[in-house]
């Protein structure tokens, strides 16, 4: 299964702030539920990348940070902005172009950003965020807000040489960013390990960036490890790279249905079943005590009410007026 | 056109000491304003156009980079985002090619991306012209490239007071801005600069010179050119109107076409292709508004289309010169 753990207990962690964050991964499995039904249903127009099996990273990551602490998301990006922040209702009115939406439906659901919740944008460009990301961490340094910057990415970014100029650029100038590889092992429709030339630590290293390997699916460690980056980059010690081993259970998008010549079916079912963020939270809960099931029926069912009156006002929400094509392009 | 009318001290300065004074007065104005690029510091740039400002404004601000545009370049639309105003230097015009996914698909798109959320008040700095002898890959004019794309601003100077006037609106402006600067212009040509602070707004042209016969309009180096055919056209009878539109977008269009009204001709003059470039789209903005009014078609003079040679009797071959204007200008006129 090629992962590390070095995970901590969870009293480590805490018990209310473990809850959270099972909370919140559970918030974006319902909501990458949804979307994919609404996909699946024509309801959605164009496609959507669903982070279901990587909740932990986004979760873990941003349970560290502070709201006014910046991020920069991927395509597969509804749990990094969902983490930050974001409420369903609003990504669910941006994911079906509606003028309530995040972007007033301009973006969509590769591009979701929101200033008061510090989202820099999701981008398109695999590896666009990269130079957002750190621009930011810059003018935090600049101001000397004590600020942090997030660069969330897939493993399919190391193929992008822009990635590699902001490290060397964040290690000089000590810049408070925090580069964070989800690696779920396939870029688009190809195994990494045929993209991917040597060990992917060496690459930061080669900066002198900070770097560990961290088990994307265990959000205790996630934390662990987002808390140790935070504080390296507020105490102005700089950059560090987060290597976080992961897997999606869906495809590279909700229309990659037949997954077969590029991802064998044994593989998918461990880490459904061995390796799921959310599963492996509720063991640990479970065997330490540390909720009561009734406790965790509860707060699915919350929010699943939640998610669904969120589809129901998105659906009714109305599209933006043709007239509002032209505005937005000018600030 | 200034838009201040407390004129003080007017000097002669160069077009690089112009774009010099517009940064310093800015720097000194806004303590979010930055300065990002190769040998930018000490060095100045490879055309010591900002010589002695890091002496003034320290190494925190005038920032030397390593030689990674699109690195640099996305830093600083990132910064811009988040509360600074950052002018990035790209040294060469031709590097646009090494940073267009971070002016094209970042900057320009971000504000319309947030659906206005989110604002991107970067400059981004470079240079354009060809005849300093440096080959195919440093003598490029690429200002119809950012022209093109929705969501950017685009500047050519052609004098030292509106470089000024025009860079401090950039750099005071909500969106990014593309200046272009003509790496000729910089020690060559001298004019007179207001010595206080003033701005021109951007999409504002400037009629160089008012004429009756003929409108010649020119852009950045070849507002020059134009005004040097503008002479030698008076010497044969013909008047010749110069308009210099200073920005590409915003476009006064207005200006263009009202000229062309008054004078019933037309040529446009820039130094980019003209293949699917500045020019084209002049030349039928001013054909849409001034139909009715035209002589004959406007014509188009743009920089020969070939990579830019190296040979000086080959590379001086690719740029519209003074003589070529006046020889179309009259057979236009019939004169």
């Amino acid at each position: 299964m090629n992962t590390v753990s070095n995970v901590k207990k969870s009293s480590d962690v805490g018990v209310d702030r473990l809850l959270h964050m099972y909370r919140q991964m559970l918030a974006i499995r319902l909501f990458e539920e949804r979307a994919n039904d609404l996909y699946t249903r024509a309801l959605m127009p164009g496609l959507a990348h669903l982070y279901i099996g990587e909740e932990a990273i986004a979760v873990g990551m941003c349970e560290a940070l502070d709201r006014s602490d910046y991020i920069t998301s991927t395509h597969r990006g509804h749990g990094h902005c969902l983490a930050k922040g974001a409420t369903p209702d609003r990504m669910f009115a941006e994911l079906l172009g509606k003028a309530s939406g995040y972007c007033k439906g301009k973006g969509g659901s590769m591009h979701i950003a929101d200033p008061a919740t510090g989202n820099l944008g999701a981008n398109a460009i695999v590896g666009g965020g990269a130079g957002i990301a750190t621009g930011a961490a810059f003018s935090a340094k600049y101001l000397g807000t004590k600020q942090v910057s997030v660069c969330f990415f897939g493993e399919g970014a190391l193929g992008q040489g822009v990635l590699y100029e902001e490290m060397n650029l964040a290690q000089l100038w000590k810049l408070p960013a925090i580069y964070v590889c989800e690696n779920n092992m396939y870029n688009e429709y190809t195994h990494y390990s045929e993209t991917t030339a040597g060990e992917i630590l060496a690459r930061p290293a080669a900066f002198g960036v900070a770097a560990e390997r961290v088990d994307g699916q265990d959000v205790r460690a996630v934390y662990a490890a987002a808390d140790r980056a935070v504080r390296r980059g507020r105490s102005g010690q700089g950059p560090t790279f987060l290597l976080c081993d992961t897997y999606r259970h869906h495809g590279h998008h909700v229309g990659d249905i037949s997954r077969e010549y590029y991802r064998p079916k044994d593989e998918e079912q461990r880490w459904m079943s061995e390796r799921d963020p959310i599963k492996l939270c509720e063991g640990w809960v479970s065997a330490e005590g540390l909720a009561d099931g009734d406790t965790l029926d509860r707060m699915r069912a919350e929010l699943t009410a939640t998610m669904d009156a969120a589809v129901q006002s998105a659906m009714a929400a109305p599209y933006p007026q043709p007239h509002e094509v032209d505005q937005d392009v000018y600030a | 056109m200034l838009d201040t009318v407390t004129t003080t001290a007017v000097r002669e300065l160069t077009f690089g000491e112009a774009i010099r004074e517009a940064l310093a007065e800015e720097l000194r104005r806004d303590p979010r304003v930055c300065l990002l690029g190769e040998d930018v510091a000490e060095a100045g740039t490879a055309f010591k156009v900002l010589k002695g400002l890091v002496d003034e404004f320290g190494k925190n601000r005038i920032i030397d980079t390593p030689i990674s545009e699109a690195g640099f370049t996305g830093l600083g639309v990132g910064a811009a985002m988040t509360g600074l105003r950052p002018v990035v230097d790209i040294m060469f015009g031709d590097f646009l090619t090494l940073i267009m996914d971070q002016l094209v698909n970042q900057a320009a798109k971000i504000h319309y991306m947030s659906g206005g959320a989110w604002k991107v008040p970067l400059v981004l700095r470079t240079t354009m012209g060809a005849t300093r002898r440096s080959g195919a890959q440093h003598s490029q004019s690429l200002h119809a490239w950012p022209a093109h794309i929705p969501g950017l601003k685009v500047v050519v100077p052609s004098t030292p007071a509106d470089a000024k006037g025009l860079l401090k609106s950039a750099i005071r402006d909500d969106n990014p801005v593309v200046f272009f600067e003509d790496k000729i212009s910089y020690a060559k040509v001298k004019g007179p600069v207001p010595s206080h602070d003033y701005t021109i707004p951007l999409g504002v042209a400037d009629v160089k010179r008012e004429g009756t016969d003929i409108t010649l309009v020119g852009t950045s180096s070849m507002v020059q050119v134009a005004l040097g055919a503008a002479t030698m056209l008076e010497q044969v009878g013909i008047s010749a109107e110069v308009v210099d539109p200073r920005t590409l977008w915003p476009l006064d269009e207005k200006t263009l076409v009202e000229s062309v009204k008054k004078t019933s001709r037309c040529i446009v003059i820039d130094e980019g292709y003209a293949r699917y470039g500045v020019t084209g789209e002049l030349a039928s903005v001013i054909a849409e508004g001034a139909f009715y009014d035209l002589d004959g078609p406007v014509r188009r003079m743009g920089a020969r289309h070939v990579p830019i040679p190296f040979a000086p009797p080959l590379e001086d071959a690719t740029v519209p010169t003074e003589q070529q204007v006046v020889e179309l200008a009259r057979q236009m006129c019939h004169k």
